[in-house]
């Protein structure tokens, strides 16, 4: 290690310049979009009647229940929620691996916060110059005043932000009742404090640092790119040489920093490729707003993909967009998504509004009544989807003969509670002289029908009898 | 030997790790990183000046917090017991025979019974209420001293054939050794065979039911249908607490047999005794 190298490097602060644009203009539409559906969604009303709540969506954990508009997933649904990660993940690959780290540029909380953090940051001490003179000033009047209005602002939007996430989880009016009353749980104003605090670090102060020290998607995204995927570039074969004053010989870049005064990243695109680019578009803005300017073709930073590099550089056109995008490695990422998307679109369609699950009682497998029947026991679960009671009959269907009874009640009939489960034992008896009580296994069928509806669900089970 | 060299594409050391060709570049780590760094190590100080930590010779430092995991539990359990103080009082009041009409009440029982059963009654009912050889099955429809859900509580509350309650369940089967002759005892036992459906000997079960009569239909009855009054078991049923071959036969009639049951009025609470009962009673044997 040469002795100039220090072990570790302080934070360089960044000032990007406010910017507009296609992608500028893009990127606050989903900024409104996305803040829109978060900081909402929780206050969005669904009706489902009277013993169900009412909020559209919510993760009510201690119901264990997850209400998304008109579908209710139950804890042994929950393949539900790994199919919408795994369609998740999915998506990012694809993503990925057609239009480089658009996820990070776009859509990603971090970006997104970040953005409307620096948006504060221009309307209160004003767009980079501005604000890099601010920072060499000494701490005067003026500059405290400036700073603790920001940081004021910053807070309000990230106790918003910790707030909103709460209210995914209970019923939004009656938590934010509560919360102004300082009546609600102590969790919610623990949650709440870590994700304001988080957001205000992470957007305010960390910014990109946690995109290149914390963050562990960069690196995993590297490894879904290849020669074709199109992301943020510099024509470098176009732009260089670079100069100021610009002569016969000189290339399409003028040198005036635009594309590196508006990183939120604070690097220089026309380095290459770089670890730190989250392809937030900016510095394509940024520079085509300058050829316009200086009257050349806009696009010396664009969406490229190295492969056409060679063609570029030999003065041919580039492959279309589509070509890029459409490659083997792309279209298997849309296959297995749609495949799980399908799958779980099946599964929600077949999905019955009544279910049982059996557990045959095994200790003991069997026991043998007073007049030498033999019985076996189940416990069935009952599941009623539907928002009010229902009843629901009990039978059996098998090659033998058995009889089925249930525990404390004469009819074989049970009722369940609106959106539960209940528990119930159930009894299999065969008589001393039916197969079914000689030998060792007999195959059943435990079917439970909605007395009103005559909707019918099965399990399969079996029946051990005294040959062992 | 790790040889370092500067990247030239970066400017930054290498570490002088190689694998393949590949270089680890010694990139500076950002300060804050060291400051997380120390802020850990104020939080693991505080840590354990407020948690327990240290290991003694005999325990562990407290904690100024004076925190522990059976502290919690204990919280834990006494939010429960609070909790569920109504339930366990209404359940100590209620008459048996209508907790079928207050299903709430009902379910909390059987869960408590079902914990109260585990911890009492399965070491010689065992864990799923079967029984064994000598300890009755309790999931079967045949019982000796009756199967109401009172009749199973007053057998839980005073319990069978002890010395320490007075109102215990009591009975006593003479010993036959002493009173009949073993070819007495072997046509008795002959005759019970004829009478629970099994194999017999039917010379022997013909002079066997002339001893029967006399001797043992005073309690299992004149048709052996036993008696509940004195805890007699039905001799014609399939079910036989001792076994039904001719050899365990002989030995009952001739030893007899005293099973006993401890009181559990003693130890249990009034609730935890009506609870046990209703989750016996729900097992599928109950009447
Ligand atoms: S690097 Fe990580 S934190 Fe930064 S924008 Fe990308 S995904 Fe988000
Ligand atoms: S180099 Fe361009 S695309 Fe990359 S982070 Fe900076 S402004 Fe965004």
């Amino acid at each position: 290690m040469s002795e100039n190298q220090s072990l570790y490097a302080p934070q360089v602060p960044i000032f990007p310049r406010r910017v507009t644009g296609y992608f500028r203009t893009l990127k606050w539409w989903i900024m409104a979009v996305t803040l829109g559906i978060y900081y909402l969604t929780p206050w969005l009303r669904w009706d489902r009647g009277p013993a169900l709540p009412d909020q559209a969506v919510l993760v009510d954990l201690a119901g264990r229940r997850f209400y998304f508009l008109w579908i209710e997933i139950w804890p042994h649904e929950f393949y539900f929620v790994a199919g919408l990660l795994i369609m998740a993940g999915l998506g990012l690959f694809l993503f990925t691996s057609a239009l480089g780290r658009v996820w990070c540029g776009y859509a990603c909380p971090q970006t997104v916060w970040t953005d409307l953090f620096i948006l504060v940051e221009r309307w209160i001490e004003g767009d980079r110059n501005a604000r890099v003179r601010l920072w060499k000033a000494d701490w005067t009047l003026h500059k405290w005043r400036l700073r603790i209005t920001k940081w004021i602002v910053w807070l309000l939007i990230a106790i918003a932000t910790g707030g909103a996430w709460v209210f995914y989880f209970t019923d939004a009016p009656t938590l934010l009742r509560d919360l102004i009353a300082f009546e609600a749980h102590p969790a919610a104003y623990g949650t709440i404090a870590v994700l304001t605090a988080t957001t205000f670090l992470f957007g305010g102060f960390m910014r990109e640092q946690v995109c290149i020290y914390m963050c562990p998607w960069p690196r995993i995204q590297g490894a879904m790119m290849d020669d074709d995927t199109l992301t943020v570039g510099y024509r470098e074969w176009r732009g260089e040489p670079r100069a100021k004053k610009r002569l016969e010989s000189t290339g399409d870049c003028i040198d005036c920093m635009a594309c590196v005064n508006v990183c939120p990243m604070g690097i220089d695109i026309r380095d290459g490729q770089q670890m730190e680019c989250i392809t937030c578009a900016l510095c394509i803005d940024a520079c085509d707003d300058v050829m316009d300017k200086i009257g050349k073709p806009r696009g010396l930073i664009d969406y490229l993909a190295l492969s056409d590099e060679p063609q570029e550089r030999a003065g041919q056109a580039p492959k279309p967009i589509l070509k890029h995008i459409l490659r083997p490695r792309t279209i298997l990422y849309t296959f297995l998504w749609s495949l799980i998307g399908f799958g779980l679109v099946f599964a929600l369609f077949i999905r019955a509004e009544i279910d049982l699950t059996v557990a045959p009682v095994r200790n003991p497998t069997f026991i043998m009544l007073s007049d030498g029947s033999i019985r076996n026991t189940y416990i069935l679960r009952l599941r009623n989807k539907h928002g009010e009671p229902r009843e629901f009959r009990l039978s059996l269907s098998s090659d033998e003969v058995l009889r089925i009874d249930v525990e404390g009640s004469q009819t074989n009939l049970v009722t369940v509670a609106p959106d539960s489960s209940t528990q119930q034992r159930v009894y299999v008896t065969a008589r001393p002289q039916d197969a079914a009580a000689q030998q060792s296994h007999t195959d059943l069928r435990f079917w439970v029908e909605d007395v009103i509806s005559g909707e019918r669900a099965f399990r399969d089970s079996s029946f051990d009898g005294k040959d062992k | 030997m790790t040889k370092h060299e500067t990247d030239e594409a970066t400017g930054v050391d290498t570490t002088g790790h190689e694998w393949d060709g590949i270089k680890e570049l010694n990139n500076p780590l950002p300060r804050w990183w060291l400051w997380c760094l120390y802020l850990t190590i104020i939080w693991g100080i505080g840590y354990m000046i407020a948690y327990p930590a240290w290991p003694m010779i005999s325990g562990a430092t407290k904690g100024v917090l004076g925190y522990s995991t059976r502290g919690e539990v204990a919280a834990e359990i006494s939010r429960f017991e609070q909790q569920n103080a109504d339930l366990r009082e209404s359940l100590t009041q209620v008459d048996l025979s209508l907790l079928k009409d207050d299903p709430d009440l009902q379910r909390f029982a059987y869960a408590n019974g079902a914990a109260v059963f585990r911890t009492n009654c399965s070491q010689c009912h065992g864990s799923g209420a079967a029984g064994g050889l000598g300890y009755p099955n309790l999931l079967d429809d045949d019982w000796l001293w009756g199967g109401a859900i009172q009749d199973i509580a007053y057998s839980i509350d005073h319990g069978i054939r002890n010395e320490t309650d007075a109102d215990a369940h009591w009975s006593q089967m003479p010993a036959y050794g002493e009173v009949l002759s073993s070819d007495e005892i072997d046509s008795a036992v002959q005759y019970v065979l004829q009478l629970s459906g099994g194999e017999f000997d039917v010379e022997m079960a013909s002079a066997g039911a002339v001893i029967f009569e006399e001797q043992c239909s005073a309690c299992h009855g004149a048709d052996g249908k036993g008696s509940r009054d004195v805890g007699a078991p039905n001799l014609t049923d399939a079910i036989w607490l001792y076994g039904s071959d001719t050899a365990a036969l002989t030995e009952t009639v001739t030893n007899a047999r005293f099973g006993v049951m401890p009181a559990w009025g003693q130890r249990l609470t009034r609730s935890d005794i009506n609870a046990v009962a209703a989750y016996v009673h729900g097992l599928g044997g109950g009447e």
